[in-house]
């Protein structure tokens, strides 16, 4: 669309006659929800924060300080995934008019980040030729994979593709565990945490250290995280030794018991039934116990407690049983953590994580199914989250048309909804890993200087 | 190495503050003799342990186990020779374990089990510059780093059901170093860091030492294929093809006066102190009259090993041979190899040797039909609970563990050095026989 169509509004118009159902003609500004390529074009000709993504992409590598590797960011893989599932990979471009141009120009459905290469990507053949394997990654940012899906056998509200607020709270608890053990623990700083779209969360962990981590060292964090190891076959799919608790896990420990207690419990109806109920029992390997909690819940059945009380009531007597040490049976120990780790600890795609050359899509996309955008998300207010209210695609295109006209071209995501994420990305996320980025370029040019200076003297 | 025959001329070598690391074979001058010599007693102390990791022992035990056989087979009696023989014995050993894959297995997991035991005794700054070798240069923590951690460190020794010491040295190290203990949660992680106790230095320390020693047993193999084996088939490679099979244990051959047992006791003592494989042998000898060629050799070294002197040894074998093949064919047949067995002879043969029809040698353990065993152990009087013990070895083809089982079972006692021959079976049983008798007195 150019200026003119705009300030004629002869666009505006284009895409409502396009759309309209029913021969219905509806709201100027209203734009139907959907997901398709005219959409996807306005997206990338006025939202889509091209400029942002080099930026991030480049990591300080601007071609302003002789530090700089200029051939950085050309070594960088993407792929796209265009209309009718057409698969490109090993995309890369010099510049960032080189990647807008050809987003723009492709309009692709879906577009995917992957590593550092030891070569520009488009050349990797003729280098494969020379029989060393040169052709190789050598950086890629540490990212988590979080999917609702992995959490069907602990949710009732919801199942395979929906999300709604109740099992949030699942993702929520996920960040709360995750972020601070990758600052605390791993002492990370530069962390972004993104929708993914539909029913999950993803994490980009962009420190330099952590984009130079080796396979082995990637696959030792996610298992450091890991806790969770099972499948439909297997019943106790929670283990946690006897012993005390790692302090990684004792910390975690707090976060989940206090959303299982003050939200899961409830919001899941997690004892209110006899099938849930049996679930949680089957976790407790001493039949004396479950006998007895099942008789006494059996009873309880027609008794006038009001179904929110009855899930708090019931979790408060497990907990009394398998804490009074009374019945000393094995594998007691820990069982009432077991049980809300089962419930709540975070469960991460393991692949996602170990691979250094796994392609993860790139934020501020727009997901197919749902028409929303991978927005960022603030991981010290992530209780505050609503998926549901994510900005779409549909949403975003009907913001451009109330915009109006005469206004500066550049900016039209800032009087959108988009805005909003946009300036976080920026401040929380992009300023301060430039910055940082660029100090160690400055260092490390520095102290290069500083070793052939020295070693020059006679 | 230079393997000479001459006299020894002395070799002054640097003294090494710490264990040696095996790098590469240095430039030391080894007297044929020694070269054997030194090599057993090395492999004493490498099957003690694998039989000390076989029998279950636990950690704390296997450190004292591993110090014992060391001091008691790897001395010298100059003492600037102890370390020349620690290295001389390693690098013969090597030759001769690098022959297939199941000895390399074998040598690789015994000596880096025997490294890490000996890592465990030795000081601190011995460790720290054993990591300086391996180019693990982790860096103690300060105390005031500690104490600011030390809420973390003591969870995670919690977490391990261990006390934290007052004065535990932990070991600061860049998390991405220390994978292994990174994805198992057995450090405390703080700022990027992990910090390290000194058992879990010594675990990494012992896995490089393992890996080097892995990629230089391949290379000796290659060498060993390539050029030595041909080019010293006239001198060493005997010597080491001979190596790992050759028995250890006490010299039996030689029998020792407390020992002396004389016919008219032999009954008795068939009964309580021989081992199942000799029972077995003597119980066929006084049924048939007569036991085949390997039955006469297993039972005729016994014998004389728990002293049976030659003429009481002509005598019995000729008053159970001659009532089934008559006195003068005796004489002519079957007392030359008598006398003969009284000559000098190492080997250890009993498990190895296959009994075939007819035969009643060979070790019941491993020959014997389930059925067979079972009666047999019966017979010798020991209760259901440790013949399943002892079944249950059998299944696993720990022969010799099953012999030490059943051993205790006979004895009512333990016995922890476990049973390689017959006649240490013998004479260990003669020995709790006796003290239980004073005892009573």
């Amino acid at each position: 669309m150019t200026k003119e169509e705009i300030e004629n509004g002869t666009a505006d118009m284009e895409i409502d006659q396009r759309e309209l159902m029913n021969g219905e003609r509806s709201e100027l500004n209203a734009v139907p929800d959907g997901f398709n390529a005219n959409y996807l074009k306005v997206y990338y000709g006025k939202l889509f924060p091209h400029a942002d993504i080099f930026k991030w992409m480049s990591y300080g590598n601007d071609g302003k300080h002789p530090g700089c590797d200029e051939s950085y960011f050309g070594r960088r893989e993407f792929s796209f995934t265009l209309d009718n599932d057409i698969y490109l990979r090993f995309q890369s471009f010099n510049s960032v008019s080189q990647l807008e141009n050809s987003i723009k120009e492709k309009c692709p459905f879906k577009i995917d980040i992957g590593p550092v290469y030891s070569v520009d990507p488009a050349k990797r053949h003729a280098y494969a030729q020379s029989g060393n394997n040169v052709f190789t990654p050598v950086e890629k940012e540490l990212v988590f994979d979080i999917d609702m899906t992995d959490y069907d056998d602990v949710r009732y509200c919801c199942s395979g593709a929906d999300v709604c607020l109740k099992c949030w709270t699942l993702m929520t608890i996920a960040i709360k565990v995750i972020d601070p053990a990758l600052r605390d623990d791993f002492g990370f700083n530069h962390i972004l945490w993104v929708y993914s779209g539909r029913r999950g969360v993803h994490c980009w962990v962009c420190d330099p250290k952590a984009r130079r981590l080796t396979n082995e060292q990637r696959s030792s964090i996610a298992e450091y995280f890991r806790v969770y190891k099972g499948n439909e076959n297997s019943q106790k799919k929670v283990s946690l030794t006897s012993s005390a608790l790692h302090p990684f896990l004792l910390r975690s420990y707090k976060v989940l018991e206090e959303f299982f207690e003050g939200n899961l419990l409830s919001n899941q109806s997690l004892f209110s039934t006899e099938e849930r109920y049996e679930k949680i029992l089957e976790m407790i390997p001493d039949e004396s116990i479950t006998s007895e909690l099942r008789g006494k819940w059996q009873d309880n059945k027609k008794s006038s407690i009001s179904k929110e009380n009855i899930n708090v009531d019931r979790w408060k007597h497990v907990k009394k049983i398998l804490k009074s040490g009374k019945q000393k049976g094995q594998g007691l120990g820990k069982c009432v953590e077991e049980i809300v780790f089962s419930f709540s600890y975070p469960r991460l795609d393991m692949e996602v994580s170990k691979h250094m050359n796994h392609l993860l899509k790139a934020p501020f996309c727009i997901h197919p199914k749902t028409g929303r955008v991978c927005v960022p998300i603030d991981p010290n207010h992530c209780e505050e989250f609503d998926p549901t209210a994510v900005p779409t695609l549909s949403k975003l295109l009907e913001e451009i048309n109330m915009g109006g006209l005469g206004t500066d071209d550049d900016a039209e995501w800032d009087r959108t909804s988009l805005g909003k994420s946009i300036r976080f990305f920026r401040s929380s996320f992009l300023q301060p890993l430039l910055k940082s980025c660029k100090e160690e370029i400055e260092n490390s040019y520095n102290a290069k200087l500083q070793h052939s200076k020295t070693s020059l003297t006679w | 190495m230079e393997i000479i025959r001459s006299q020894r001329k002395p070799v002054h070598i640097d003294v090494v503050p710490t264990l040696p690391l095996y790098r590469s074979a240095p430039p030391l001058e080894v007297r044929l003799e020694d070269f054997e010599l030194y090599a057993m007693d090395r492999l004493r102390v490498l099957k003690g342990i694998a039989d000390g990791l076989s029998r279950g022992k636990k950690s704390e035990e296997m450190k004292n186990l591993a110090d014992h056989l060391w001091k008691a087979n790897m001395r010298h009696l100059d003492a600037s020779e102890v370390v020349n023989k620690d290295i001389i014995s390693h690098f013969v050993l090597r030759l001769v374990y690098c022959r297939t894959e199941d000895l390399r297995k074998w040598f690789l997991s015994m000596e880096t089990n025997l490294f890490r035991y000996r890592l465990l005794f030795e000081k601190a700054e011995v460790q720290r510059a054993l990591m300086a070798e391996f180019d693990l240069p982790y860096r103690a923590a300060s105390n005031a780093e500690l104490e600011s951690v030390k809420e973390g460190l003591k969870q995670v020794a919690q977490s391990f059901g261990q006390p934290l010491a007052a004065d535990a040295i932990f070991y600061k190290v860049p998390f991405e170093e220390v994978p292994e203990l990174v994805a198992g949660r057995r450090v405390f992680i703080h700022k990027g860091y992990a910090y390290i106790a000194m058992n879990q230095v010594v675990s990494l320390v012992s896995t490089q030492f393992r890996s080097h020693l892995s990629k230089a047993l391949i290379l000796t193999n290659r060498k060993w294929t390539s050029t030595i084996r041909e080019q010293e088939k006239d001198r060493l490679t005997p010597i080491v093809e001979a190596l790992c099979s050759s028995y250890l244990g006490p010299d039996y051959s030689q029998p020792r006066e407390f020992a002396e047992i004389s016919i008219k006791d032999i009954d008795q003592i068939a009964k309580s102190s021989f081992p199942l494989c000799m029972r077995h042998l003597f119980e066929k000898l006084r049924e048939d009259h007569h036991l085949k060629h390997g039955g006469r050799m297993q039972l005729g070294l016994f014998l004389k090993g728990v002293g049976l002197k030659l003429e009481d040894a002509l005598a019995f074998w000729k008053a159970e041979f001659s009532q089934r093949v008559g006195s003068e064919r005796f004489d002519k047949e079957y007392a030359y190899s008598i006398r003969h067995n009284y000559g000098r002879e190492g080997k250890r043969t009993i498990i190895t040797s296959a009994p075939g029809v007819g035969d009643h040698h060979g070790c019941p353990y491993r020959h014997f039909s389930e059925e067979n065993l079972r009666a047999a152990l019966g017979k010798m009087g020991i209760s259901n609970r440790a013949v399943e013990d002892v079944m249950d070895k059998v299944r696993n083809r720990h022969y010799q563990l099953a012999c030490t089982l059943t051993f205790e079972a006979v004895h009512g006692t333990s016995c922890d050095a476990g049973i390689n021959h017959p006649n240490q079976y013998f004479s260990d049983s003669q020995k709790v026989l006796q003290s239980k008798n004073q005892s009573t007195v």
